[in-house]
């Protein structure tokens, strides 16, 4: 009687573990790509929608953990970067295999790299890693341990290899041939991309179950957000990855269990002034914009608390600094938010000179302060943002027009004739070392947008931020890294080169038949953990 | 039709007044923000609600109408009165004038004048008052307005410079710009004057376009182009109804305008 029962249970216990299982195994997970992947090939992705395919396929040396930022060990059991952030030495897991069943070897990390580093395959993932003139020593110490030499430092080095998905050497599919947890088994051009379970995925959860869960992912293409955001709320795809605020707002009224705001993300939006010596502005106008005090009146008098309300329906913070509070180790905590003053601005502008007179305000020389904002058309955010400011400063005497342009004119009026008054962009940040904005912050560097390419720094703040931004770059201890890169961060919000406005949120939404979703401000926001996902049929 | 006629000649000179008292109507005016009512549904306090800056839309609305039925009507005389000058000396003189006109014509048909729009807003100064900027879309669109009637008029021009009367009046001694001025361009009156009344909504449109493209109008000042923005994307529409009322209005106001310049003697014909 005793073992019937005990059979019994083992027999329940038995049903219940196929069914769980099954349950788990069984799911294709839906959702939209916004564009035609252009490659298939992990080293020469440059936009996003072939970074999802790289991300969901590709199987990486370290993978920097989305949710906690930090590095863990992927296809690599452990790695050693060298002081001088010149050289990388991994330590492979054995046992591997690509998905069409060749083995993966040291071979195909050289293969990989060298590859990368091809000056003719121009590849934009291998962009990071060239510091410097020389060629990319690769050397095969065993079976399972290769060095990767570089000819000159480069920045946070370990993190960059999230980024590369190592390919077979050997395997006839070339790049079909995967390491990552699925594979691309079918694409219908202008329509979709199926991606089906890798048989051969190395890892396994906690409880020894092959990973993935899911069996595969659909990801149709589909331009449309509106299209997007009807076929979520009809249950033909799972989840929208970044959504806007408005569509946010939208679904949440009917939907509320399936959006998801994580908090403020790495993106910030921001205006700057021109401060090109060269620049075709009157004299009067380039004083302006090259005082700190100007700058600076500029920031105090804008309501970023409003911006955030209103433009981004609260799904947005008011920014501090050049660094998100969305990342955790590099957001300097000291800094204070510039609080919104009208009278403390007009302050500011009174010790340059200015006069408000009349509901107007006027240099030393007379001059009444009148300037432009462009932004890029169709941007209806930013479009939003610049009307709240010309209100704002209209309040302190400044008459601002808004000007919205084509991206190719603007950039053009930006990089090439530098005649533009003011700038109201963005920044989409990815990396969330300080490493990343190297372009941004040496006064030498092209991308130094409000006066770039400077043959010497032209103002004792900008040498003070080159050197602690190279101090930072060349140091190994993080401790001292961050300590310069504050520094950078204190300076910038003091002297305004770029006056930082808001931080957008991250917005997602995921459908309640996703199971293991955790949402995050990194990219991909929803599906970076895809593995451990698994949907309810 | 005639009490059609009349009924969109009343509607037009109703939405033209109305917008015309628009200080009077709305004091607060188009630009103010009410930054604690922002997309706020029609209220006693703002009858059409609030844009998601928390402007005004009835405001804006009356004063976007006031732009859009001011300034169309001002461009669409200049592209009739290019239209008149190229398209009527080229029928009259004909030969090899009306073959190269009517090729300039052909090619500013071919233009794409988008392109050519955003392309000439991006070389103007960027520091111009909104006002200004008002100006210079429709002075553009008048520019490039004229090429369409240019052909409908070069071809009256021909059929009258073969007309009886104007080889009389060339055999009574009447030659050149008299001949012209005289007895080609009042004969063209009628085709002008339908010309002008059709250019009218095509100029509305061609605005409202280019303010969803973001291109037309400058911020704060409203048009119906930048009203209508409000209706792109799936989100506006459906739970928001007032959203749809410049919609309407323009559509009240396209439809009176065909139907005021349309000649009731056709239609009963």
């Amino acid at each position: 009687m005793q073992t019937n029962w005990k059979r019994k249970i083992a027999i329940s216990t038995l049903c219940l573990m196929v069914l769980a299982s099954s349950a788990l195994a069984q799911g294709t997970l839906r959702f939209c790509l916004r564009w035609e992947p252009k490659t298939f090939n992990p080293l020469q992705v440059e936009e996003d929608a072939s970074q999802a395919i790289r991300y969901l396929t590709g199987g990486v040396l370290v993978r920097l953990n989305r949710q906690t930022q930090a590095l863990e060990p992927g296809l690599a059991e452990s790695w050693t970067v060298s002081k001088d952030s010149k050289q990388i030495t991994f330590k492979l897991r054995g046992g591997i295999s690509f998905s069409d069943g060749t083995s993966f070897s040291t071979e195909d990390v050289a293969y990989t790299v060298q590859q990368l580093m091809d000056p003719a395959l121009h590849s934009p993932t291998g962009d990071s890693f060239r510091s410097g003139p020389g060629n990319v020593e690769t050397k095969i110490i065993s079976a399972t341990e290769i060095s990767i030499t570089f000819p000159a430092p480069v920045a946070a080095l370990d993190r960059q290899f999230d980024q590369v998905a190592i390919m077979s050497r050997h395997s006839p599919k070339k790049e079909m041939a995967v390491l990552g947890p699925f594979m691309v088994a079918d694409y219908k051009p202008g329509s979709m991309v199926v991606l089906k379970k890798n048989p051969n995925y190395w890892k396994s959860d906690e409880q020894g179950r092959k990973l993935p869960y899911l069996d595969g992912v659909e990801l149709d293409i589909q331009p449309n957000r509106d299209v997007e955001l009807l076929r979520l709320k009809r249950n033909e795809i799972d989840l929208i990855n970044t959504l806007d605020s408005d569509y946010y707002d939208k679904l949440e009224a009917t939907s509320p269990q399936v959006v998801h705001d994580s908090g403020p993300s790495l993106d910030s939006e921001f205006i700057w002034f021109n401060q090109v010596a060269k620049s075709p502005l009157p004299p009067f106008k380039k004083n302006w914009f090259r005082s700190a005090n100007f700058r600076r009146a500029i920031s105090e008098a804008i309501n970023r608390d409003d911006m955030a309300k209103i433009v981004f329906r609260g799904h947005a913070k008011s920014a501090l600094g050049p660094v998100s509070p969305a990342n955790k180790f590099w957001f300097d905590d000291n800094l204070k938010p510039t609080a919104y003053s009208a009278d403390a601005a007009l302050k500011s502008l009174q010790a340059d000179g200015f006069r408000f007179e009349n509901g107007l305000l006027k240099d030393k020389d007379g001059n009444e302060v009148v300037f432009s904002i462009i932004t890029n058309s169709g941007n209806k955010y930013r479009e939003r943002m610049a009307t709240m400011i010309q209100e704002d400063l209209q309040k302190i005497g400044i008459h601002v027009n808004v000007v919205t342009l084509d991206f190719p004119s603007l950039i053009q009026r930006m990089t090439q004739t530098f005649d533009y008054e003011a700038i109201l962009l963005g920044f989409t940040n990815v990396g969330l070392d300080p490493n990343d904005q190297m372009n941004v912050w040496l006064s030498s560097s092209e991308n130094h947008q409000w006066n770039p390419s400077e043959k010497t720094p032209e103002t004792a703040w900008e040498v003070d931020i080159d050197k602690l931004m190279r101090a930072q770059a060349s140091s190994a201890d993080p401790k001292k890294r961050k300590e310069s890169f504050d520094h950078v961060q204190e300076i910038v919000v003091e002297q305004a080169p770029f006056i930082y406005l808001v931080n957008r949120n991250a917005l997602s939404a995921i459908s309640t038949t996703v199971h293991g979703a955790n949402p995050v401000v990194l990219a991909p926001q929803t599906y970076w953990n895809a593995e451990r996902l698994s949907v309810r049929q | 039709m005639r009490t059609w006629r009349t009924l969109a000649c009343i509607v037009l000179v109703l939405v033209v007044g109305v917008s015309l008292a628009a200080n009077w109507l709305t004091p607060a005016g188009y630009a103010k923000q009410y930054r604690e009512a922002v997309a706020a549904p029609p209220s006693h306090q703002h009858w059409l609600g609030t844009d998601d800056i928390g402007r005004d839309r009835f405001a804006r609305l009356l004063y976007g109408t006031r732009i859009s039925l001011l300034l169309a009507p001002a461009a669409a005389l200049l592209s009739t009165l290019m239209a008149a000058l190229i398209g009527g000396l080229a029928g009259y003189l004909g030969g090899i004038w009306s073959r190269a006109a009517m090729a300039v014509t052909d090619l500013f048909l071919s233009l794409p004048w988008l392109f050519l729009l955003i392309t000439m807003r991006a070389l103007m100064p960027l520091n111009v008052a909104p006002l200004v900027s008002v100006l210079v879309t429709f002075l553009l669109l008048g520019l490039l307005g004229w090429s369409s009637a240019a052909r409908v008029l070069c071809s009256s021009a021909t059929t009258l410079r073969n007309s009886d009367f104007v080889r009389q009046a060339k055999a009574s001694g009447i030659q050149g710009s008299r001949l012209f001025w005289i007895h080609v361009l009042p004969n063209l009156k009628p085709v002008l004057h339908a010309q002008f009344w059709i250019s009218i909504p095509v100029f509305i449109l061609s605005e409202a376009n280019l303010g969803i493209l973001g291109l037309g109008v400058a911020e704060p000042l409203p048009s119906w182009g930048s009203l209508l923005k409000e209706l792109e994307g799936m989100v506006s529409v459906g739970d928001e109804p007032w959203k749809f009322v410049p919609l309407i209005l323009l559509i009240i106001v396209v439809t009176s305008f065909q139907l005021a310049l349309s000649n009731p003697d056709e239609v009963a014909a």
